[in-house]
């Protein structure tokens, strides 16, 4: 398992998209290790990233770094707009405590290392691997998972769409598709199709709805609106 | 008097069966809120994990739990393994630990302490010299790891290739690959006293109970099995294994609600996997293309067993008047197999028809001439004929088909075109079903059966609500607990004719009885009456509104038992054929093989939802282009591990690499007739030989074992250039 320092101080490093293939942000100052990993497989750019990552960790260090202790303590929480406290171990991931916690078990744990996506959630707007945060990471954010999409009066589009193209079979890896989906049209309305081949390649489907959940995808997109940066 | 006859009406007069219709799930599982065993998530729950065998073949010498039971947060740790046992592949089940979190269960796992004397394994599946001059132990006597499989001869294959014109000899493979269930195998295992309530991943509902009652000595009527959903199975999940034993006992003995599902690389390591299958191949046809002659042997694992595909399959579809072939099947280190959809099938139609392709090239002709002239060979020529035409207009064929090599314009990327035929029976099995009309008009339909992704749910309530002409919201279907009537295991693409047979003729019953009472009170002849539209009418006049029929039944509800269908009652049949064309894009410098279209088409008689029945198509598309390009399961020589088994090194294709897929269904009207078959299997055979035989044409060069991945590519076009 990817587990992250224990270290608060460098949280804002980490509030990127994790997974996506659509980051606008590797070269901004909020450069995170994810987008490190991912853009190691291209040579030239590998090189200045390191370094950029190497000194922003030292700028880091040079903080006052909060570390806590392994016992339980309260985090706060908001998720799908109820602000909530649970008692974790720092070492508890977001996944872990969204499903076995809160019983929101839309997020499914498939395969244990931030590969898949089938644990996609919206964390301030943007969809990230549930199993790539430690709880006490998202504490004060905007967490929105699947089970919201749908109530008694209220079908989100992306439901709707992923229905009609029938773009699920087992129906595992699909809340976290759904999620995937809703956080890249938010960030990319009016996508084309071939957008959505390169914008989704974060999700992995056993069953192979590629085909179904493509269609999905793209008229999720011509119905979705732009959000404000930092909202859900 | 109109005639009273079990069957469907006939084609295009169905009002929902046939239709594209959305499953009826879809909303709670796109938005997560579909309850899966492994989402089973009472109150009190414990999550169990596993200590397995970090070793292909091993003795266990020590085993210390002490300082696991001691460990903050745990509750409960046994022994699946006892000192002295040898494990006999790498993820072998030694230890399960209950604990208050997931994480204090691995810090239990931590805490155990453990001693394997290390014994030698034999995990290359490709090589049968070393196979046979493999030194492995087992408890203490040397193995022979070969096993004879048999050879069944036909005709005269030695003469037929002295007289043919052409001869082809090659060599061909397909690599093991896992099922890879996105939702691990394993359940939630609750226990009310001495009744066990398990939420079980799996495909057959109603045949798992039995399993715990051995192992646990419990009464079978005691277990209750729920699967409301099942996070893919694909033929890996129709037993009860024996780390579900130990969550039941783990839960026995905390006295509490226990979850246990194995994790990712556990799961890839010991719930399954397809075996692989080599073949050293002799082939040959005369002057006209016509094959005359087929020698064979192939060799392959199946994990400890020592099995590889079944002899009866080979060659495939294509069955020549000379013909020998033999099988030869390993031992190994690995992990244990287990059905994979449309078992045997898909290796033996890659090693088959990719030889037969290779043989046409030989002859210099069309892929697409030469499988045609040779359609005689095969169980259902008067299908694949037409399919052919059908796909070959869809893929443009003649206007795409170059000899080897020879296309693919300027630059390193060459495209080239394939096809291959594959053939499956998916009959119906053996189910059960109790409908209710309730004297409200509402309607239950109660099977013991399960969904595993395909519709099943949604095609149950079409067949009723179409049956009583009723919106497809007026049926309730309860499926997914071994409470209910018992039905058929979901596999070998029985499950559509085995659940709506059944349905559809006790649907029919309870609506002859129904119109019986109707024609009593309304005085008009009951045989005359027909249900449509929430109405009852005797041809087109109204004679009464469905509700008011319903009420007729009395106080309570009218119910009908019914069971599995017989073939006489012509609502389903066996035996479909299918054809693939695939393109694709060769970069010859990089090895990468890029997907540009495939063309499925599909016979299976009578469509019941066409919206599901094209998925089931397009994910075995998918699946296949996964086995053919990119996926395999690699064993490391030196340490006997499956050294890729998690979802970064062992590769699957993501949205962006399955190029166009274009799926048609042969449904002519002789077709339709038929009734309902299975679909599951079939369309998942094809991709390995139409893919690599796409490849083939573009590179000029046979790429001879599957996936062909960038290192097989360039390794075959180097060979080619030596």
């Amino acid at each position: 398992m990817d587990r992250e320092p224990v270290n608060r101080s460098d949280q804002s490093s980490r509030t990127g998209d994790a997974g996506r293939s659509d980051s606008t942000n590797r070269s901004s100052p909020e450069f995170n290790r994810r987008d490190f990993l991912r853009g190691s497989g291209a040579a030239m750019a590998a090189t200045a990233m390191a370094v950029a990552a190497t000194e922003q960790q030292a700028a880091a260090q040079q903080q006052a770094a909060k570390v806590v202790s392994a016992a339980p303590h309260p985090v706060k929480l908001n998720v799908n707009g109820v602000d909530l406290t649970l008692t974790v171990e720092p070492r508890v991931l977001l996944i872990d405590a969204l499903r076995n916690d809160l019983n929101l078990t839309g997020c499914k744990d498939v395969c244990d290392r931030t590969n898949c996506g089938a644990c996609t959630v919206l964390i301030d707007g943007k969809p990230v691997y549930a199993c790539s945060r430690l709880v006490m990471d998202v504490e004060g954010q905007k967490i929105v998972t699947s089970e919201s999409l749908l109530s008694p009066t209220k079908t989100d589009d992306v439901v709707t769409n992923f229905c009609k193209h029938d773009g699920m079979q087992c129906g595992f890896c699909t809340p976290g598709f759904v999620m995937a989906v809703r956080g890249y049209c938010n960030q990319n309305p009016k996508a084309t199709v071939d957008d959505c081949r390169k914008g989704l390649g974060g999700n992995i489907c056993r069953c192979g709805t590629y085909a179904g959940v493509l269609q999905a995808a793209f008229d999720t997109a011509q119905t979705a609106t732009p959000i404000a940066k930092g909202g859900a | 008097m109109a005639e009273r006859k079990v069957g469907w009406e006939p084609q295009g007069q169905h009002t929902l069966v046939g239709k594209e219709i959305q499953r009826l799930d879809g909303p709670v599982k796109a938005s997560g809120q579909a309850k899966y065993a492994n989402d089973t998530n009472p109150p009190g729950t414990l999550f169990a994990k596993l200590l397995t065998s970090p070793h292909a073949h091993a003795k266990l010498v020590m085993l210390n739990l002490d300082k696991a039971k001691a460990v903050k947060g745990v509750k409960a740790v046994i022994a699946m393994a006892e000192v002295g046992q040898e494990v006999r592949y790498e993820g072998w089940p030694i230890v399960a630990i209950a604990a208050e979190r997931p994480e204090y269960a691995e810090d239990g796992l931590r805490a155990i302490e453990i001693k394997f004397e290390v014994l030698s394994h034999f995990v290359d599946e490709a090589d049968l010299k070393g196979a046979e001059a493999a030194d492995v132990t087992d408890a203490g006597e040397k193995v022979k790891l070969t096993k004879s499989l048999g050879t069944q001869k036909k005709g005269d294959v030695e003469t037929a290739l002295k007289e043919a014109k052409h001869v082809h000899k090659g060599f061909y493979g397909v690599n093991t690959i896992t099922h890879m269930c996105l939702e691990p195998h394993g359940s939630h295992a609750a226990w009310d006293g001495d009744k066990l309530n398990v939420a079980l991943s799996t495909q057959n509902v109603s045949g798992t109970a039995g399993q715990y009652v051995k192992p646990l000595g419990i009464d079978e009527a005691s277990v209750s099995i729920k699967c409301d959903f099942i996070g893919g199975g694909f033929g890996s999940k129709f037993a009860v294994d024996e780390w579900d034993v130990a969550c039941a006992k783990l839960a026995k003995e905390t006295g509490k609600p226990v979850r246990l599902l194995l994790n990712r690389a556990t799961e890839m390591q010991i719930a399954g996997n397809r075996p692989s299958a080599f073949a050293e191949v002799t082939v040959a046809c005369d002057a006209e293309g016509k094959i005359t002659a087929w020698d064979s042997h192939h060799w392959g694992t199946n994990g400890p067993k020592g099995g590889t595909v079944a002899l009866t399959v080979t060659p495939y579809v294509f069955d020549p008047p000379n013909r020998t072939r033999t099988a030869t099947g390993i031992i190994t280190n690995c992990g244990p197999d287990r059905a994979w959809r449309a078992p045997n099938h898909p290796q033996a139609c890659a090693y088959s028809q990719t030889a037969i392709d290779d043989l046409a090239a030989k002859a210099g002709m069309d892929s697409l001439s030469f499988f045609q002239k040779n359609l005689s060979l095969t169980n259902v020529p008067h299908i694949y004929g037409p399919e052919l035409e059908i796909a070959a207009k869809l893929m443009d064929w003649k206007t795409k088909w170059h000899p080897r090599g020879q296309g693919g314009g300027n630059g390193p990327v060459k495209r080239g075109i394939g096809l291959a035929l594959h053939t499956w029976g998916g009959g119906p099995h053996q189910s059960n079903v109790t409908i209710k009309v309730h004297p409200d008009g509402s309607v239950e339909v109660m099977m013991g059966s399960q969904d595993i992704g395909t519709g099943t749910r949604t095609c149950i309530a079409q067949v009723a609500a179409d049956t009583f002409g009723l919106p497809l919201n007026a049926v309730k279907v309860s499926i997914g607990s071994n409470k209910f009537p018992k039905a058929g295991p979901s596999g070998g693409s029985t499950t559509i004719g085995g659940v709506t047979g059944p349905t559809r003729r006790t649907a029919q019953q309870a609506l002859w009885k129904i119109c019986d009472l109707a024609a009593a009170k309304y005085n008009v002849d009951g045989t005359s009456l027909s249900a449509k539209d929430g109405k009852l009418w005797s041809g087109d006049k109204e004679v009464c509104t469905w509700k008011q029929a319903a009420s007729l039944v009395g106080p309570m509800a009218l119910e009908l038992q019914g069971g599995p269908v017989t073939e006489d009652e012509k609502l389903t049949d066996k035996q479909v054929g299918g054809v693939q064309m695939a393109e694709v894009a060769v970069d010859t410098e990089t090895g990468v093989v890029r997907m540009v279209k495939m063309v499925a088409v599909q016979d299976i008689g009578l469509i019941v939802n066409r919206l599901l029945a094209r998925s089931q198509v397009y994910g075995a598309l998918i699946m296949g282009i996964a086995y053919s390009l990119v996926e395999e399961r690699i064993m490391d020589n030196k340490t006997g591990r499956f050294i890729n088994a998690n979802l970064v090194d062992y590769k699957l294709p993501r949205i962006g690499d399955i190029g166009d897929l274009v799926v048609e269904f042969y449904e002519p009207e002789d077709q339709y007739k038929r009734g309902v078959i299975g679909l599951g299997e079939p369309p998942v055979i094809a991709p390995g030989a139409a893919i690599s035989n796409a490849v083939a044409n573009a590179i000029g060069v046979r790429v001879p074992v599957l996936p062909l991945t960038p290192k097989r590519v360039l390794d075959a076009l180097k060979g080619a250039r030596v």
